[in-house]
């Protein structure tokens, strides 16, 4: 093995796979440590979605009166409210967990790309619960599962790449310039207003939805509502594409830029 | 590369920068960033006016921690590494540990290296001991079958045996190290580098560890080995790096190496004042800035003293937060290394440690007079922490500085031999 500068760029896959042990131990020691701690936690993790989606089909479907995709107007909103919790959550993790892990990174050596990876994986178990609360609404408001149903995995991990490419460039940028973290509530509760979570995008004029959905939430937020509600909801395909191509982009550009500088993250911390 | 050679190191450097208007922070924050771009535009604009030359980075300053570094170890070799602090021995380690690259040159290694650079790394205080083997062995670099295969010899090297479904913060502080170091000590790496692990814990288990280091050098693994402790690099080392200002000064058998470095590069603590050489890494919930010696602690530093004096160890630090169960080891060594006193802030069990919030603040430790025999004494310093996130070892900044004492008002003065400068008291009793 030869050390010299910029040498671990090459084999960083290799390296990445060698660890992947590692990877499985810190995710398993988040998710311990969590669930371990608190039941408020726990709680608190099943009560925020349940929260936000009275206080959303109240304002948008009582007050606002807009339309709901077919279904009922709560299905639709916890139907959106999923992915987007899942999206803020691994972004604000993710992002702070270099930064709480600094013992460990200038301690010992790994593919740091693990740490907020593994940080991502803790969010995955609050989803399932938010799922069982899903499942519960559905059969609550007589929602039937289509054969769609069978095609959420699939967007759950579209979900899950989404998040990972802005939280790989916001954890990076995170070590180096410290008070980069004020700036994600703030992108969260600006993302949370801009993406059609309380309402169903089908409300946004045609000419714009192309343009729209350069917010790559709103192609995941899509396809969740298409194999949950089934039936009329439609997913607008250029826009999806689009999504699809936006979430790719940051997703290349996340871990670009988290390569280039996690080798200098031992001497930031 | 030769058949045994297991490290070669070429022109080895490593390159900090440091910023000058970024002495007193602890971070880069983005809007100094942005500020600080703005003014120096602005000064740019003005120089060019003036017609003054651009000077590009004139607020960012080279550092070079390590510097044209040349050195070969052979399989199964024990490698001391001694110097200042500050000479480079830490950087060098996080270099062939890989925590950081290199700035220049390159360094070749043949086989795994495993670095006991912090022993206890990861371990979570909510997780109970089974879980915490599992967890730093994973950091450490085992597989999970290799834990399993080696679990019941770790849990009985450590002796916790009884407390294994414990969470690791109801443990004692000697309890939290034997857990670390067993975990450690049963890596099989062709490599292991070692800094500084015996300075704590209890005599029993030094013994035990020094034993298991030989052990390992024994089974023809290699071994790089950090200490201020010199006794120990004599016994443990045959060979001896001696690294000074980032450069190596001496490459030598160890005892030759020991003997330079008391005689020469040891001295140089002037006027009693320790300043703490940067850059620190950041993101230590505590740490020490400064170590100075003065008669009182208004007085001017000093690292003179009268047997008969009492004087004072000034401790400055910056803490950020409250560290949980922080204490800290004060220890006296003779040049030889010997340890004469090894001083715990809850020796009497009222710890000042405990209540530390954050800010900065002076640690005071009184010598008193007439104990210690004339000669030169060294300082080391040592903050850990059993419960805290941050891992077992908040602070180490090892060997401070030292001091001189002399005897001046016994008749043979500094000619007293032996450690202590304890003045018996002579009875005579006629019989007839």
């Amino acid at each position: 093995m030869i050390l010299e500068q910029g040498r671990a760029e090459r084999h960083y896959w290799r390296d990445l796979w060698a660890y992947r042990e590692l990877f499985a131990i810190l995710a398993w020691r988040d998710v311990a440590v969590r669930y371990k701690q608190t039941m408020v936690g726990t709680a608190w993790a099943i009560l925020r979605p349940l929260v936000t989606m009275a206080v959303f089909t109240v304002v948008f479907g009582r007050l606002a009166h807009l339309p709901s995709q077919g279904g009922p107007y709560p299905v639709m909103v916890f139907a959106g409210l999923l992915p987007w919790f899942l999206f803020s959550t691994i972004l604000g993790d993710a992002s702070a967990s270099l930064v709480g892990n600094a013992h460990l990174v200038s301690k010992v050596y790994f593919p740091r790309l693990i740490v907020p990876a593994s940080a991502a994986v803790v969010t995955l178990v609050d989803f399932a619960l938010n799922l069982l609360i899903l499942f519960a609404l559905m059969a609550w408001y007589g929602v039937m599962p289509t054969w769609r149903f069978l095609l959420l995995p699939v967007f759950v991990a579209l979900a899950i790449l989404a998040s990972l490419g802005p939280a790989f460039l916001i954890t990076a940028l995170n070590v180096k310039y410290r008070d980069f973290r004020y700036v994600i509530p703030f992108l969260v509760q600006f993302g949370l207003y801009v993406s059609p979570v309380g309402f169903s995008s089908a409300i946004v004029p045609e000419r714009w939805r192309f343009w729209y959905s350069l917010n790559p939430v709103v192609g995941v937020i899509d396809g969740f509502r298409w194999c949950v509600l089934g039936g009329d909801s439609q997913i607008y395909a250029p826009g999806f594409v689009m999504s699809l191509g936006i979430v790719a982009l940051f997703l290349w550009l996340g871990i670009r830029y988290f390569r280039h500088t996690e080798r200098t993250f031992a001497d930031l911390l | 590369m030769a058949r045994d050679v297991v490290i070669r190191a070429e022109g080895l450097g490593k390159r900090y920068l440091i910023g000058h208007h970024r002495e007193r922070e602890r971070y880069v924050a983005l809007r100094d960033v942005m500020t600080r771009g703005a003014q120096r535009l602005w000064r740019r604009t003005a120089d060019l006016a003036r017609g003054r030359a651009l000077l590009a980075g004139d607020t960012i300053e080279e550092f070079w921690a390590l510097r044209d570094i040349e050195f070969e170890v052979r399989r199964g070799e024990v490698l001391g590494i001694i110097g200042r602090n500050g000479a480079g021995k830490s950087t060098l380690l996080k270099i062939l540990s890989r925590i950081t690259e290199p700035s220049a040159g390159r360094v070749t290694i043949k086989g795994r290296v495993a670095s006991l650079l912090e022993v206890g790394t990861g371990f979570h205080p909510e997780l109970t001991g089974r879980e915490n083997i599992f967890l730093n062995g994973a950091i450490l670099g085992m597989t999970r079958a290799e834990i399993r295969r080696k679990f019941d010899e770790i849990v009985a090297f450590a002796e916790v045996d009884k407390f294994l479904d414990t969470p690791v913060k109801r443990y004692s502080s000697g309890m939290h190290v034997r857990l670390a170091f067993a975990v450690a000590a049963h890596l099989e790496p062709e490599i292991i580098v070692v800094d500084e692990v015996l300075a704590v814990g209890d005599a029993e288990f030094q013994r035990k560890c020094l034993g298991k280091m030989s052990e390992v050098a024994e089974g023809g693994r290699t071994v790089l080995f950090v200490s201020h402790n010199m006794g120990a690099i004599r016994t443990l080392t045959r060979r001896c790096l001696l690294l000074d200002a980032g450069r190596v000064r001496m490459d030598a058998p160890a005892a030759e190496t020991v003997e330079f470095y008391l005689a020469h590069a040891a001295r140089g603590v002037e006027g009693g004042v320790f300043m703490r050489p940067e850059p620190l890494p950041d993101g230590r919930p505590f740490h020490v800035r400064q170590v100075t010696t003065r008669r009182e602690p208004d007085a001017e530093p000093v690292n003179q003293f009268d047997c008969d004096q009492p004087f004072v160890i000034c401790i400055d630090y910056a803490a950020t937060r409250r560290v949980h169960g922080l204490f800290g080891y004060l220890n006296l060594l003779r040049a030889d290394g010997a340890m004469i006193l090894e001083g715990d802030s809850r020796d009497t069990g009222r710890n000042p440690l405990e209540e530390i919030s954050g800010g900065e603040g002076t640690l005071r430790i009184t010598v008193p007079p007439r104990i210690l025999g004339p000669g030169t004494y060294q300082i080391y310093l040592s903050f850990r922490s059993g419960f805290d996130a941050a891992g077992p070892d908040i602070d180490t900044p090892g060997i401070v500085g030292q001091f001189v004492i002399d005897d001046t008002r016994t008749l043979r003065g500094n000619e007293r031999n032996g450690y202590l400068s304890t003045i018996l008291d002579w009875e005579r009793t006629d019989w007839r």
